[in-house]
């Protein structure tokens, strides 16, 4: 059977504190579930800590933890969670090395769903962290995609953003790009808009309409490769940026370097611009393959 | 005499000539940015950094913004204090961290973010991911963040080997703490089940409640007196107890001799970097 994104966690982290013999802070961690499935059953003893559910304070162990060089996880449940817990993380953890010359490593789990999830916890939130020197941000959604990130963390010495989301965590599948000589729009799409762009390509392609797809893993540093940029400047309409965050981070943010980079423009689809409600009807859900489909449109139609 | 005053009157004297060196350079703009300093608060970190000495304990040491009296107390190079708040590369923080962000690996003394309070957090991580004995510092107005109470309940359960050290001049820049709050540290501490004590600066007083330290979690709140500005050169009011001349009344013709040779110590090096271009 193959692998799923679930138990690539899972299986990381109990090598992480096994054999690594780190830590793993988390509210809630050792309930029912086990945060989706990711974790290892493992109890403080074995490094698992539970930790208080003062969300501010707990930024703060772990910054401790990662300055004593033990690459710490930090599990954040929810992505909205962030606007709680990342202020010492990002005001000390990531600019350690560039004051003192210490750097404090943290791996940080930061999962994202949605649905009736309301106005806190709902979506991505990785553009809060994007603004900050020094932070890595990638959102794995496959299998592979999660081992290349935590192997990079481990040989690397900042504080790594991961923007992880529930929907990936039965993934087996790896997702490829497709990159087309003559799209007619180049789709960039980040973390679970990942899924919905490529059910967009099929839907797209059955209306004539061309598109490639390339797939966003490292949201910072952004680095826009040559083939992307030779993929972007053939195409006929530019290209489209999806996020799960809200567009004006994150998503608005690599468009524009794209823009500044091409010679077309880029375009941005995320959330909308509002908050979000717990009832179907007030939610504020990532861009579906229907919604991409039609942005696409609106897009080729000016 | 007794040995363990004249100890710690020496730590107190390299604070304070320190400092009021850094008050003529703050004033003749040599220095040039916020700076915090310890003058009138030396006795809270000397004493302390004494008892560890006799104990021969090193622990890690997480600082506060005003926190000069702290960083030379417990070793920190004076030299690369010097530098720091001259804004050179060679400085204890590479010229970045001024006066409120000091730091000195070779003591264990990790440096302050500027977020008020956010060292205690970081401290009880640190500890309870090291175990190793660990001393924070935190001022009575960045006690009040509510990240502070979480964090040293979270310690209290967990019963790390930490002490919190709440240097408490009473003021929030001028603002009293009656004015702030009707409660006190100690009290907060000893609902999380942790041992703390509110008491002066004399340093047999804080010498004496440490005697069970890092045996679990506790908390010393300091009553100690603010001499000069928040920030900045300059006097609130000149007329307030001021704990390092009261020693050094008492001890007599040792300590001034103390405070003399350290004075001296000082001016030279402040001079000699100051020529270095």
């Amino acid at each position: 059977m193959a692998k799923t994104v679930r138990d690539t966690i899972k299986s990381l982290t109990r090598n992480h504190l096994e054999v690594e013999k780190s830590l793993c802070f988390g509210q809630c961690l050792t309930a029912v579930g086990w945060v989706g499935g990711t974790l290892p059953e493992m109890y403080e003893d074995e490094g698992m800590v539970e930790v208080t559910t003062a969300d501010v304070a707990n930024g703060g162990f772990v910054v401790g933890a990662g300055l004593q060089g033990i690459r710490p996880i930090y599990v954040v449940r929810y992505q909205g969670f962030q606007w709680y817990n990342s202020p010492i993380i990002v005001n000390y953890a990531s600019k350690s090395k560039e004051i003192w010359g210490i750097s404090c490593p943290i791996f940080i789990r930061s999962i994202a769903m949605e649905g009736g999830m309301g106005p806190v916890a709902g979506s991505s939130h990785h553009s809060i962290y994007q603004r900050m020197p020094n932070t890595k941000i990638l959102a794995p959604m496959t299998p592979l995609e999660y081992e290349f990130t935590y192997n990079k963390f481990m040989k690397d010495d900042e504080v790594y953003y991961i923007s992880e989301h529930r929907r990936s965590y039965d993934n087996t599948e790896e997702l490829n790009d497709v990159v087309l000589e003559d799209s007619d729009i180049v789709l960039f799409p980040i973390s679970i808009t990942r899924f919905d762009a490529m059910e967009a390509v099929k839907i797209l392609l059955e209306k004539g309409i061309r598109a490639s797809i390339i797939h966003q893993l490292w949201i910072k540093p952004f680095t826009f490769q040559d083939h992307w940029k030779d993929c972007l400047n053939k195409s006929k309409y530019g290209g489209l940026v999806l996020d799960d965050d809200y567009e004006q981070g994150v998503a608005s943010s690599i468009a524009h370097r794209m823009m500044i980079e091409s010679d077309k423009k880029v375009h941005t689809l995320g959330l909308e611009h509002r908050t979000s409600g717990f009832h179907s009807s007030t939610d504020n859900l990532p861009p579906s393959s229907k919604v991409i489909v039609n942005k696409v449109e609106e897009i080729i139609n000016g | 005499m007794n040995d363990f005053r004249i100890k710690v009157f020496n730590k107190a004297s390299l604070c304070r000539n320190f400092d009021e060196v850094v008050f003529q350079k703050l004033q003749d703009k040599t220095v040039t940015f916020p700076t915090y300093l310890s003058v009138g608060q030396e006795y809270v970190p000397s004493s302390i950094a004494q008892v560890m000495e006799d104990k021969n304990i090193e622990p890690d040491i997480f600082i506060q913004h005003r926190g000069h009296a702290t960083y030379l107390s417990f070793g920190g190079d004076i030299v690369e204090l010097i530098d720091e708040l001259l804004g050179r590369k060679s400085g204890c923080a590479n010229g970045m961290g001024g006066s409120a962000s000091i730091q000195c690996k070779e003591k264990n003394i990790y440096g302050h973010d500027g977020l008020m309070g956010s060292q205690v957090p970081i401290a009880v991580g640190s500890c309870y991911a090291s175990k190793k004995p660990t001393i924070v510092f935190m001022g009575d107005s960045s006690a009040e963040e509510d990240y502070v109470f979480s964090s040293i309940g979270w310690a209290a359960t967990k019963n790390i080997p930490i002490l919190f050290v709440v240097e408490d001049n009473n003021l929030s820049i001028l603002t009293k703490k009656k004015v702030r709050r009707n409660w006190e540290m100690d009290s907060v501490a000893k609902g999380f089940g942790v041992e703390a004590y509110n008491i002066s600066d004399d340093p047999e007083d804080i010498q004496k409640h440490l005697n069970g330290v890092f045996e679990k979690p506790m908390l010393l709140n300091i009553n100690t007196i603010r001499k000069y500005w928040h920030a900045g050169a300059g006097i609130d009011d000149p007329n307030v107890f001021d704990r390092y001349e009261y020693e050094m009344d008492k001890l007599g013709n040792r300590s001034k001799t103390l405070h003399t040779t350290s004075k001296k110590i000082v001016e030279d090096l402040w001079r000699k970097q100051l020529e270095i271009q």
